[in-house]
């Protein structure tokens, strides 16, 4: 489904402080399957998964999704990609402050259109099926870490993506939370949908639902198992 | 195209939601930006139906008024003029009138005395006086009642009241006070067959200064004024007081650009980091730009309109309070009149232009570089 051929990644290219992030990643990612990228910091497992998510372009190599190129594509068409392809979990939730958490997973469908009821409906009954319902009118800002969490998982599944992405989705969640997410990926995983991790939590790498693990370093890949 | 309009409605909802999350900030910024929208239109309106009422005032005026002159001031004209003046083609009439200044101690005003009967006005009897609106107030006058005027000669005379002068003149009548020729005389010590100009209307507006050109020919020791001298004297009165108003406001006007500008362009950290969100959770640059720049208008454009609404009222329901004593009145009495509510389509645009364009523009610039970040910035929380 998304396939990664020779890809690289430069930071301040051509200045003195170039860096290089990824070094020639060469992948395969089948569909419906949960990866967790796997590395220590500044390993480049974060800019692979923007690569991946159409978030960023390669500086060099090609990025096919479902046979088609889409390293050399414009923002405006690589942005209509990801809208239609992939939900993001960020490692910061990342959720609109002020605003509720039934509006905050509304927002990624505000750009196709669509009747404001049905969208509301839906965003509902994906509060709903992470039981948040109680917490949808709450603004986002009151909710505790893990319902902030889950309100973001909503929000990547709104538009419902073939591809979840989520970056270092346990990192600010204790055991018990994080058992929590992995079961809602559970789920998941059972209908279908192809999962992307990045992580260094054990606990998520050993994780029943991960199917496969690419470790990295220094941008390159050093296992794959 | 339904799914277009569904998205903008869309956008417009996350808009007004945005505003609403930042209510401190966009209100003062809403606030001073509605006041200084209204001091503006409240002074173009003012001085522009100021402008407009004297013009509709003087259309009944002479065309030519002829002076004489003695060593450079303004003399008392005899009614050889009329004949020395000979058969001008073109003057439809030709009257010579009477007029001059009373002043009043104890109001510490000067009224305009004047003997009516070329200005088309109705004439009074002897012992009687018609009065401007603004006259009448100061001194409690009443119909039928009397006023009490010292003369020249420094006797008191006393005259009755016949009628007050109509309302709907008050911009050039308020000081005015009508009376007989042979009451003016006396009460003066006019001499006798003597004037104070010749007043002449002519058949073609056209012609005037042809006319005024022959006049000067014929008559060396003699002025010529024209109607529409008065009117352009009018119109730079009116040009020059609203030029010391903007002046003075012009210290305000560039605080609130700075202001303005300073908000306006200056994305606050939240607002560059809600940028990036939308940008990676799948919204286009365009999108986001639209949006930040449908904010920015829709608090330029409220501003524009309440501002401009309540400078309306401000003019035309409330006489301008704020501005009356700088732009009205020319000597110590304040005209009160009724100002006809009229929009110059040229003024309300210039004001516009100059108001709600600029903000618009300021805004665009900050937002476009915040749009153009990378999403993936969002990803590795450099935002």
């Amino acid at each position: 489904m998304i396939e990664l051929a020779g890809v690289r990644k430069a930071f301040n290219q051509g200045r003195p402080n170039e860096f290089w992030a990824l070094n020639g990643i060469d992948l395969n990612l089948a569909p419906q399957q949960a990866t967790v990228f796997f590395g220590p910091s500044g390993s480049g497992k974060t800019t692979l998964l923007t690569i991946v998510g159409c978030l960023a372009r390669p500086t060099a190599g090609r990025v096919r999704l479902n046979g088609q190129d889409i390293s050399g594509l414009p923002e405006r068409f690589l942005t209509g990609l990801r809208r239609r392809t992939f939900g993001f979990i960020f490692q910061q939730f990342n959720l609109v402050r002020g605003l509720s958490a039934t509006e905050n997973v509304m927002l990624p469908a505000y750009p196709l259109g669509g009747d404001w009821r049905e969208l509301k409906e839906r965003a509902e009954t994906l509060l709903d099926s992470l039981k948040l319902s109680h917490r949808r009118t709450a603004r986002v800002e009151w909710l505790s870490g893990g319902e902030q969490q889950r309100v973001a998982i909503a929000r990547a599944l709104v538009n419902d993506p073939e591809v979840l992405i989520a970056d270092e989705p346990t990192a600010n969640l204790d055991t018990a939370l994080s058992n929590e997410f992995l079961g809602i990926l559970e789920t998941l995983a059972g209908e279908g949908r192809s999962l992307l991790l990045t992580s260094h939590d054990p606990l998520v790498v050993e994780s029943s639902v991960v199917r496969r693990v690419v470790a990295l370093r220094d941008g390159r890949i050093v296992g794959d198992r | 195209m339904r799914t277009w309009i569904e998205k903008q409605k869309y956008l417009i909802d996350f808009t007004l939601s945005s505003l609403a999350r930042r209510k401190v900030k966009n209100l003062g910024l809403l606030f001073l930006y509605t006041v200084i929208v209204f001091l503006l239109a409240s002074v173009m309106l003012f001085t522009q139906a100021l402008r407009r009422e004297a013009a509709a005032s003087l259309a009944g005026a002479p065309d030519v008024i002829v002076q004489r002159m003695v060593a450079g001031r303004h003399d008392l004209i005899s009614p050889d003029y009329i004949g020395k003046l000979g058969n001008l083609r073109g003057v439809r009439k030709t009257e010579s009138r009477l007029w001059g200044y009373y002043y009043d101690p104890i109001e510490r005003a000067n009224y305009t005395v004047m003997v009516p009967g070329s200005a088309g006005q109705e004439g009074v009897s002897t012992g009687r006086v018609a009065v401007g609106q603004e006259i009448a107030r100061r001194l409690g006058l009443t119909l039928n009642g009397k006023i009490l005027l010292t003369a020249y000669s420094g006797e008191s005379r006393s005259f009755d009241i016949a009628r007050f002068l109509p309302l709907e003149s008050e911009l050039l009548t308020a000081d005015l006070l009508l009376m007989s020729e042979e009451d003016f005389r006396s009460f003066f010590g006019y001499p006798a067959g003597q004037y104070t100009d010749i007043a002449l209307t002519v058949v073609n507006p056209q012609e005037v200064h042809n006319i005024a050109g022959k006049i000067a020919n014929r008559l060396p020791d003699s002025r010529v004024i024209l109607r529409e001298e008065i009117l352009r004297t009018y119109d730079s009165i009116f040009n020059w007081r609203e030029g010391v108003v903007l002046a003075l406001l012009s210290g305000a006007v560039i605080a609130f650009a700075i202001f303005a500008l300073e908000k306006a362009s200056g994305l606050s950290a939240d607002e560059k980091r809600e940028i990036g969100i939308l940008k990676a959770i799948g919204w286009e640059t365009g999108d986001v730009i639209r949006m930040k720049f449908w904010e920015g208008a829709l608090i330029s454009l409220t501003a524009f309109f309440l501002g401009y609404t309540a400078a309306y009222l401000h003019v035309f329901r409330f006489a301008a309070a704020l501005f009356e004593p700088v732009l009205k009145g020319w000597s110590t009495l304040y005209p009160q009149f009724e100002l006809v509510p009229t929009l110059d389509g040229f003024e309300l645009a210039t004001l516009f232009f100059f108001t709600v364009f600029p903000y618009a523009l300021a805004t665009i610039v900050p937002i476009w570089r915040a749009a153009v970040t990378d999403p993936d910035s969002v990803m590795r929380g450099s935002l």
